[in-house]
């Protein structure tokens, strides 16, 4: 085994990583390490990966702390706690050289699986809490708050703030507090005796996390949606979208419920399918509620024809995409960027809709309000694109702000005094000249009345199989496509302060590992400026960004660079130009596959 | 049917209900469906009890799917907003527009090849929430847009006009809602008028899923012999178990109502529907005898007519939903939006 000097020095900038059986009750620990170090003001971000399985299959979580604020993932392991037996020769190969490894010496592995530049730390988690409690479900979950104890006692984090977030975590069940303490206190105190604390990887108090909160993508965006307005979700469950809508539910109980009469000022429906999902999101926004629902990859395949109705009878809808892996049922627990075109033009026929990016989980609330006011301004569907790794992953994020002047945006709806007024209404009427017509809500009044069909219908709503007035429906339709791209949320670009001609596009969730990237190429003395997109349609910026940048890559996590491809079909930019610098193990994207893979292709530029 | 319109004239001494509108008022655009097409009588029979019962045109949706059945709402009513939309998915766009508005008045027009096909789901599940929707199915056992291929409705044994003689068995949308559970199921036949319209009205009353089956015949693709969904068969062989009319609220109401012979259904005017019983021995509220009534007749070949189930009492989808009474549309952003403050006191957890 190494001596402590080899190895090099963590100090707030480390990973470790945990190995658990799902099911074991890990994520309570798991959740009190990280919170304890952002507490501790340190910033952090946790991945879960997981199985699709509900009990007994392997699961890790990995918790990344960095004094930068850097959230992506390394491909490094300072820390690895394998508290699963199966996975325990894994989870030594993937530690770190220099690094440690923490395992259950109740059952010795002596001689098993050595690793020479790693150190070993055994402690008997099991005997441990075998001894001091007697419940077998408890001594499961305290197991786990043990190796929490240890990590506190080799990693110099702080006792007291571990003791706190305890009794918070428990203010309702206090007599869990005691058990949770001991085993902190187990754990802690075997570490300090047996081993010389703290180690090189460590942590130490930092004021990196103020005004900050940890959050998932998921929580957030059912906060926006709360925010926004919505009254009407429908949904039909699916990974890794469920705890959006579980959460917009409990957000909905707790703040849209009547004290006196338990009336709900909200319908949360869970449909049969979601085709009938989707439908009653067109129903409901068409008779003029704020609705959505969230969903994943087969989801949207299933939805794809109500998608395509809404788009040509112009009613508002807000689709939540968290995407999953695919093609097909794929891997259901693990993260891709991979719907991209399925949403952008989901459905037969002409059909493009706007499509948002949100970044982080502050961006999955600040862009679900965005949806809305966006669905009912452009009368169309609006997807929100997020992924299982924002969605359900936790990230540190800037506190969510909201201004209380706020009023949704809800585009052009005759009121009722207004079509009083009215000679007639029209439904599909471009009396602006904007591409947006002019709608009513059933039970207004009685001029507003229209009749909505998915079949060709003229300027005024009628039937129609006339040539010429179907295509001027269809031809307004890409007039309103061309508002859509001036009200879009505009990219965001980081400018490198160099003259360069290298450019980077990303979106979602590969922006954290972008950021790190462009300091590492920085460090290699490369530069280039990076430009985040935000939404479909491309907003000037955009082509802008394609225009003055000789060689443009492009990050993103599928396999066939779907970004790239909708960048080469709705800019005029030389294809040529455009490199994609791919990533779709299922995993969330490292920074150094993204740092290393443009070295190397300016490189080989260069060589060439 | 196709016709020239009839132009709109004013004279003294029209018909005009309570809301001073007229049955004109109630009409909607010119049919496009085959001359002699059972659905027409339908939305006849629609355009008559919703003037009877002078309900506004601009508190109604009418909501359909995709076929022929599905056009019916474009012939009536023209002041209501009307939603033709997907291929048997009517269900979910109706309980969407009610989750959001609970009070508009809703009708969905549906066919076999709609409801029991492509949207038996959805059916299923309107039936399952008691969604406060009256859910007309014209049923002519067959595909009339896509000329002639048979629907689940097609009784084991019918031919089509090619001939071809069905033998799947058929779906019985009545069976099918008492067995889901439904709160309201009737059949009726297009041709019946007078059984029709206060079937229509009661339904509408109905505070849940009044699901009205109404053998409607296809004059172009099963009407011939060897259909049982033609109008010779359907006359021959139906056989009413309930009749009905209706009681204006101005009348002594509980003193034309003799139990055991009669089932009264309120409106939401406090008029009421009296249901008298054709048959000494029917009782609608029987979910187990009326499915075992409806098994005996179809063994025989009959097609019942009537009301055949009513449970008045089981809880709508906002009842079951525990909803605000207010619709949710017109609820005030001030009392939706938890605002800054609780914002903030909700990330507190978050750190």
């Amino acid at each position: 085994m190494p001596g402590a000097d080899s190895t090099p020095h963590h100090i707030n900038d480390f990973v470790i990583k945990i190995g658990t059986v799902n099911g074991t009750g890990s994520a309570s620990a798991n959740t009190l390490l990280m919170k304890a170090l952002f507490r501790m003001g340190i910033p952090v971000t946790g991945k879960n990966l997981f199985p699709s399985n509900i009990q007994g299959l392997p699961t890790w979580y990995e918790i990344r702390a960095n004094h930068s604020g850097y959230n992506a993932r390394t491909g490094r392991v300072d820390m690895m706690v394998a508290m699963n037996a199966q996975t325990y020769q894994q989870d030594l190969a993937e530690v770190s050289p220099g690094g440690y490894l923490i395992y259950d010496s109740s059952w010795p592995r002596d001689g098993q699986l050595a690793r020479e530049d790693v150190h070993l730390i055994g402690i008997p988690l099991a005997d441990m809490v075998n001894r001091h409690f007697a419940p077998a479900r408890v001594r499961i979950l305290m197991k786990n708050i043990a190796y929490v104890g240890a990590l506190c006692a080799l990693m110099d984090i702080d006792g007291d703030v571990v003791r706190g977030l305890i009794e918070e975590t428990f203010a309702a069940k206090k007599k869990l507090i005691e058990p949770n303490m001991q085993a902190i206190a187990l754990g802690h105190d075997y570490a300090r005796e047996h081993f010389e604390c703290p180690l090189p990887v460590r942590a130490e108090a930092m004021n990196g996390t103020n005004d900050h909160i940890l959050i998932d993508g998921n929580q957030a965006a059912a906060l926006g949606c709360l925010y926004a307005g919505a009254t009407v979700g429908a949904w039909y469950p699916i990974t890794p979208s469920t705890s959006l809508m579980d959460a917009f539910e409990s957000l909905c109980k707790r703040y849209r419920t009547d004290p006196d009469s338990g009336e709900k000022r909200y319908c949360v429906i869970q449909a049969e399918d979601e085709l009938a999902a989707a439908g009653m999101v067109v129903g409901a926004s068409w008779a003029g509620a704020r609705a959505f629902t969230p969903t994943s990859g087969p989801g949207i395949s299933l939805m794809g024809e109500f998608i395509g109705f809404a788009y040509y009878t112009e009613i508002p809808a807000v689709f939540f995409d968290v995407q999953r892996v695919g093609p097909s049922t794929g891997m259901p627990t693990r993260t891709q960027q991979c719907d991209l075109m399925a949403t952008a033009y989901c459905s037969h026929g002409d059909t493009r809709h706007p499509v948002l990016l949100p970044a982080d989980p502050r961006e999955c609330f600040e862009l679900s309000v965005a949806a809305f006011d966006l669905a009912d301004q452009l009368q169309t569907p609006v997807f929100v694109l997020s992924d299982l790794d924002i969605g359900m992953n936790d990230w540190m994020v800037p506190k969510l702000t909201w201004d209380d002047d706020y009023r949704p945006e809800r585009g052009k709806i005759l009121s009722a005094e207004e079509l009083e007024e009215l000679e007639a209404f029209h439904r599909f009427d471009d009396v602006d000249g904007d591409g947006i017509p002019y709608r009513t809500l059933p039970g207004s009044h009685r001029k507003g009345a229209y009749f909505v069909r998915g079949s060709g219908h003229n300027r005024l709503g009628g039937y129609t199989e006339d040539a010429s007035e179907y295509q001027e429906v269809v031809d307004r339709l890409l007039t309103k496509w061309e508002t859509a791209r001036g009200m879009v949320p505009a990219p965001v670009s980081i400018d490198s302060g160099h003259h360069t001609d290298i450019g980077i596009i990303a979106y979602g969730s590969s922006h954290g590992a972008v950021v790190e990237a462009l300091d590492q190429l920085a460090g290699n003395g490369i530069h280039a400026n990076y430009l985040r997109l935000r939404a479909f349609p491309f907003s000037d910026e955009v082509h802008e960004f394609l225009d003055n940048h000789a060689t443009v890559f492009v990050v993103e996590q599928n396999r066939d660079g779907q970004m790239r491809s909708l960048l080469k079909l709705e800019t005029d930019v030389d294809p040529g130009k455009l490199v994609s610098i791919l990533h779709y193990n299922g995993l969330p994207i490292p920074s150094d596959a993204v740092s290393k893979r443009i070295r190397n292709h300016i490189r080989k530029e260069a060589v060439a | 049917m196709s016709f020239i319109r009839k132009p709109k004239v004013e004279w003294a001494g029209q018909r005009r209900n309570p809301l001073g509108l007229t049955i004109r008022d109630y009409e909607g655009g010119m049919s496009t469906l085959c001359a002699g097409c059972g659905h027409d009588s339908v939305t006849a029979a629609l355009v008559q009890a919703f003037w009877e019962l002078s309900i506004k045109p601009e508190q109604v949706i009418k909501m359909s799917g995709i076929g022929c059945s599905s056009k019916t709402p474009a012939y009536f009513l023209s002041g209501a907003h009307g939603f033709n939309s997907v291929h048997g998915r009517m269900p979910s766009v109706a309980t969407g527009a009610l989750a959001a508005h609970r009070d508009l008045i809703a009708v969905g027009i549906s066919g076999d090849g709609d409801s029991l096909s492509i949207g038996m789901g959805q059916f299923a599940h309107a039936v399952r929430r008691n969604l406060n929707l009256l859910y007309i199915i014209e049923n002519n056992g067959v595909y009339g847009l896509t000329k002639g291929q048979f629907s689940a409705s097609a009784d084991p044994g019918s031919k089509s006009k090619a001939g071809i003689e069905n033998r799947q068995q058929a779906i019985d949308p009545v069976a099918a809602a008492i067995s889901l559970g439904g709160s309201f199921a009737a059949r009726s036949f297009s041709g019946d008028k007078q059984q029709l319209v206060p079937l229509i009205k009661a339904g509408l009353a109905h505070p849940g899923c009044a699901v009205l089956d109404v053998i409607s015949p296809c004059v172009t693709f099963n009407d011939h012999e060897g259909s049982t969904k033609s109008y010779a068969w359907t006359r021959e062989n139906h056989e009413s178990v309930t009749s009905a009319d209706l009681v204006e609220p101005a009348e002594a109401i509980e003193a034309n109502y003799e139990e055991g012979e009669e089932l009264p259904v309120r409106l939401h005017d406090d008029s009421v529907i009296r249901f008298r019983k054709l048959e000494a021995d029917y009782d609608p509220g029987d979910r187990a005898h009326a499915l075992e009534y409806l098994e005996r007749h179809r063994a025989e070949g009959k097609v019942v007519t009537g009301l055949l189930y009513l449970d008045q009492d089981l809880p709508e989808f906002h009842q079951l939903s525990g909803t605000a009474r207010q619709p949710l549309r017109d609820t005030g952003f001030e009392h939706l939006n938890p605002g800054a403050d609780a914002l903030e006191t909700l990330q507190e957890k978050m750190r």
